[in-house]
């Protein structure tokens, strides 16, 4: 008897998904919980294992369509076996195999590139050097320490990536600005990848001219899109900008960095950034609502969503719930936990919902200070610039201290100026005297 | 600047001293009327007179012992030993007692004493006057063991060891007494015991040496520097206690390290040195630690092919790094 595969339910609140790609085609054998499938909703990418082995015998979904939930794609079974005629209706509320994240696909074999030492591991590691590319001249063409780096002298001066503000607290707090601060690299930025154009895409609104590209639009650009014009259009956003010395966060950071990385987790900024957000919201609980027809709603749990950039796959807000119930230690370990399965694609749709207010960290970028979009229905965004040294008059001497501009977007719907003011200084207060 | 040779760096020392503080005496063997026979103590009976340049009977043990007792007493005694291979019937004394006399009274007791030896081979020395003894003291805690390799750093070596509270295995590469010249400052200067020595910089290769192969070192990397390849000789001159930190820091610069000593290659003293380098400076590592040294026969030959064969040379160093830097 062949088995269905089905569209699964990604999380409670979602009702249909997009089949990005097939990982199998028609005829091909497939093991059971092996990826069989992609797929995409307006959040969360996801791989779906196949619900029993077999032979992939009909696919009736095709790349690129989206369906309802519990919507039949495919059968698998063994080869020569019927598939019957009319899909079996499935019980109401029967829930599709879970997406958990199964175990990634093998990576694909790796060149052998011989005998790697020591020192040409770490240095690859280092300058991000894929040693594929290198060409050994050691013995029986070993790639040595000078191959790679006669590699990396040549390549573009691609500084080991640094994302501007988790450096500073990595290194020594008073080195010149210049060592602790270094810009990263003048590469040039990468010439986008050639996307494939779309032959026949009717182009109704912009004429393309000659050598355009056409990106075709994914379902996270589509949303993210969507969103941001929504949000533009609902609230009327108004910015204000604070500053905070970061000194007694960083070195909060270096002397309990060693303490929370046996508690195996990284003690990033972001987390201080969220305990600061939540002292502030606390403070002024009108920051942390939402507008309605029938009035504001002030939330009494604080849902705090960190704006995730995920480069060409777009970007991800996933929620840390309940952070105002947390401890630094927790909420760290809520940002290591959601940032990496935001990247590794493997949250869980659900973790993207319900944030109450929003981070963004445009400081890793190297950005000061920032105009961020509201996500809504929420009534702020905080932004966190680049932690840079700057002098600062402090008691008539100027001084260098690690600055960073808090860039608050509000909803001046439900937040006046003051309000505002009420809750961003708290925030900059909570970082600058961080005990 | 006076240009001297290596033997008469060591006089120099051993007059500077003897003149400097009248508790420093030296015994041995023929160091008195006869002046040493490697001429290490030549004028200095004329100079200070018999009861600072003792003779000494043909018993290694008792010269040792003496020196100890000696030294217990406030004096600083330099005892000569002729050969290295004679030293071996003064084990006791010098492990069992001069090395553990401080530790054993909970540094009340300090024994003062220096211990000279010519070492080596390549001489036509044969089994009884060739032997490296290094590798046997350096395994001892309690004693230094110094190896110069030119005629300044011997001078002020031998200074410093002299003025040491701890007994000091001082070896001197007798094939080098007057063959190897350079140039010696005069008046007071001490070379502290510790410190290794970068004698030449480079970038693709490390190599350790001490004494004699220090010198055919130097040699291997200037030839192998007209085929491009830029190797980083070190001194070591101190064996125990050790520079870690240069030789480290060199092999952090170079990532490549060869060890080069004339002594047998089983359990020698290069084995510490590469043990060293693969504990604490793995991930620098581009190629094996390697060490080039004497075979493992029980004696450096007399037949001059055979002696030949037996010695590390700078042709055969050449060869080791040349792969070395090519892996």
């Amino acid at each position: 008897m062949p088995t269905q595969v089905i569209m699964p339910q990604l999380g409670e609140s979602v009702v249909e998904g997009t089949l990005t790609r097939w990982l199998k085609k028609e005829g091909e054998p497939v093991a059971e919980l092996e990826d069989l499938l992609e797929v995409t909703t307006d959040k969360v990418a996801s791989e779906i294992p196949s619900p029993a082995s077999g032979i992939l015998l009909q696919v009736l979904v095709e790349e690129g369509k989206t369906v309802l939930a519990h919507t039949i794609l495919a059968w698998i079974g063994q080869p020569g076996e019927e598939i019957p005629a009319a899909p079996r209706p499935q019980p109401a509320g029967h829930a599709a195999p879970a997406a958990l994240p199964s175990s990634s696909p093998a990576a694909a074999p790796a060149a052998d590139l011989g005998f790697i030492s020591p020192i040409v591991m770490r240095l690859a590691k280092e300058y991000a050097v894929d040693l594929t590319q290198v060409k050994g001249s050691g013995e029986k063409g070993r790639i040595t320490k000078r191959d790679v780096m006669a590699y990396v002298e040549k390549r573009q001066p691609l500084a080991p990536v640094q994302a501007a503000w988790e450096t500073p607290a990595d290194g020594d707090l008073f080195r010149p600005t210049e060592l602790v601060f270094a810009q990263p690299a003048s590469a040039p930025v990468p010439a986008p990848a050639p996307v494939s154009v779309l032959p026949a895409q009717p182009a109704a609104s912009a004429a393309p001219a000659v050598g355009d590209t056409l990106i075709p639009l994914s379902p996270v650009r589509r949303a993210i899109a969507e969103h941001m014009v929504l949000s533009k259009h609902t609230s009327p956003h108004v910015t204000t900008v604070m500053e905070a010395d970061m000194s007694r966060v960083s070195a909060h950071r270096e002397a309990n960095k060693a303490a929370f990385a046996k508690e195996g987790v990284h003690l990033t900024f972001t987390a201080y950034f969220m305990a600061a957000i939540v002292a502030g919201l606390k403070a002024q609980p009108l920051a942390n609502a939402s507008w309605s027809a029938d009035g504001i709603l002030v939330h009494h749990a604080i849902n705090l969503g960190m704006a995730t950039d995920l480069g060409e796959g777009g970007l991800i807000v996933p929620v840390i719930r309940s952070a105002g119930d947390l401890s630094l230690l927790g909420l760290a370990r809520a940002v290591n936990d959601l940032s990496s399965r935001a990247r590794s694609k493997r949250l869980l749709p659900d973790e993207t919902k319900g944030g109450t207010f929003t981070l963004t960290n445009h400081g890793t970028g190297g950005s000061l200070f920032a105009t961020p979009i509201i996500t809504q229905p929420q009534a702020g965004i905080l932004g966190a610039g680049r932690i840079q040294k700057r002098a600062v008059v402090i008691n008539d001497a100027i001084a260098i201290r690690p600055m960073v501009y808090l860039s608050f977007t509000f909803d001046h719907r439900i937040l006046d100026g003051a309000a505002a003011d009420h809750f961003l200084a708290k925030v900059a207060e909570t970082l600058q005297n961080w005990v | 600047m006076p240009e001297m040779t290596l033997i008469e760096a060591i006089r120099q020392a051993q007059d500077e001293e003897l003149a400097r503080d009248p508790n420093v005496f030296i015994t041995g063997e023929d160091v008195g009327v006869r002046g040493g026979v490697f001429r290490a103590t030549m004028g200095l009976y004329d100079k200070y007179g018999p009861n600072r340049l003792i003779d000494s009977p043909l018993a290694e043990d008792s010269i040792v012992g003496v020196g100890i007792g000696a030294a217990l007493y406030g004096m600083r005694p330099i005892l000569e030993i002729q050969f290295a291979d004679f030293i071996h019937p003064a084990l006791n004394q010098i492990i069992s007692e001069a090395a553990k006399m401080c530790y054993r009274s909970n540094g009340e007791w300090t024994v003062p004493l220096v211990i000279r030896a010519p070492y080596g081979g390549g001489i036509g020395g044969g089994l009884y006057h060739s032997q490296s003894v290094e590798a046997l003291f350096a395994h001892v805690p309690g004693l230094k063991v110094v190896i110069p390799s030119t005629p300044y750093d011997a001078k002020g070596l031998l200074k410093a060891a002299v003025r040491d509270p701890n007994p000091i295995i001082f070896l001197e590469p007798k094939k080098g007494y007057r063959l190897i010249k350079g140039e010696v400052p005069e008046g007071e200067y001490v070379v502290p015991i510790g410190p290794a020595r970068i004698s030449r910089p480079g970038r693709d290769l490390s190599l350790f040496a001490y004494g004699m192969m220090h010198h055919y070192a130097l040699q291997a990397a200037q030839k192998l520097e007209s085929e491009g390849i830029d190797v980083e000789v070190v001194d070591l001159r101190t064996l125990y206690p050790v520079d870690k930190e240069t030789i480290l820091n060199s092999v952090r610069k170079t990532s490549r390290a060869l060890i080069v000593h004339e002594d047998n290659l089983t359990g020698g003293y290069g084995a510490e040195i590469a043990a060293i380098i693969a504990d604490e400076a793995f991930t620098d590592l581009d190629a094996p630690v390697r060490r080039l040294a004497g075979p493992d026969v029980p004696a450096v030959p007399f037949s001059h092919p055979m002696q030949d064969w037996f010695m590390v040379n700078p042709e055969k160093i050449a060869a080791a790094a040349r792969k070395l830097a090519q892996w």
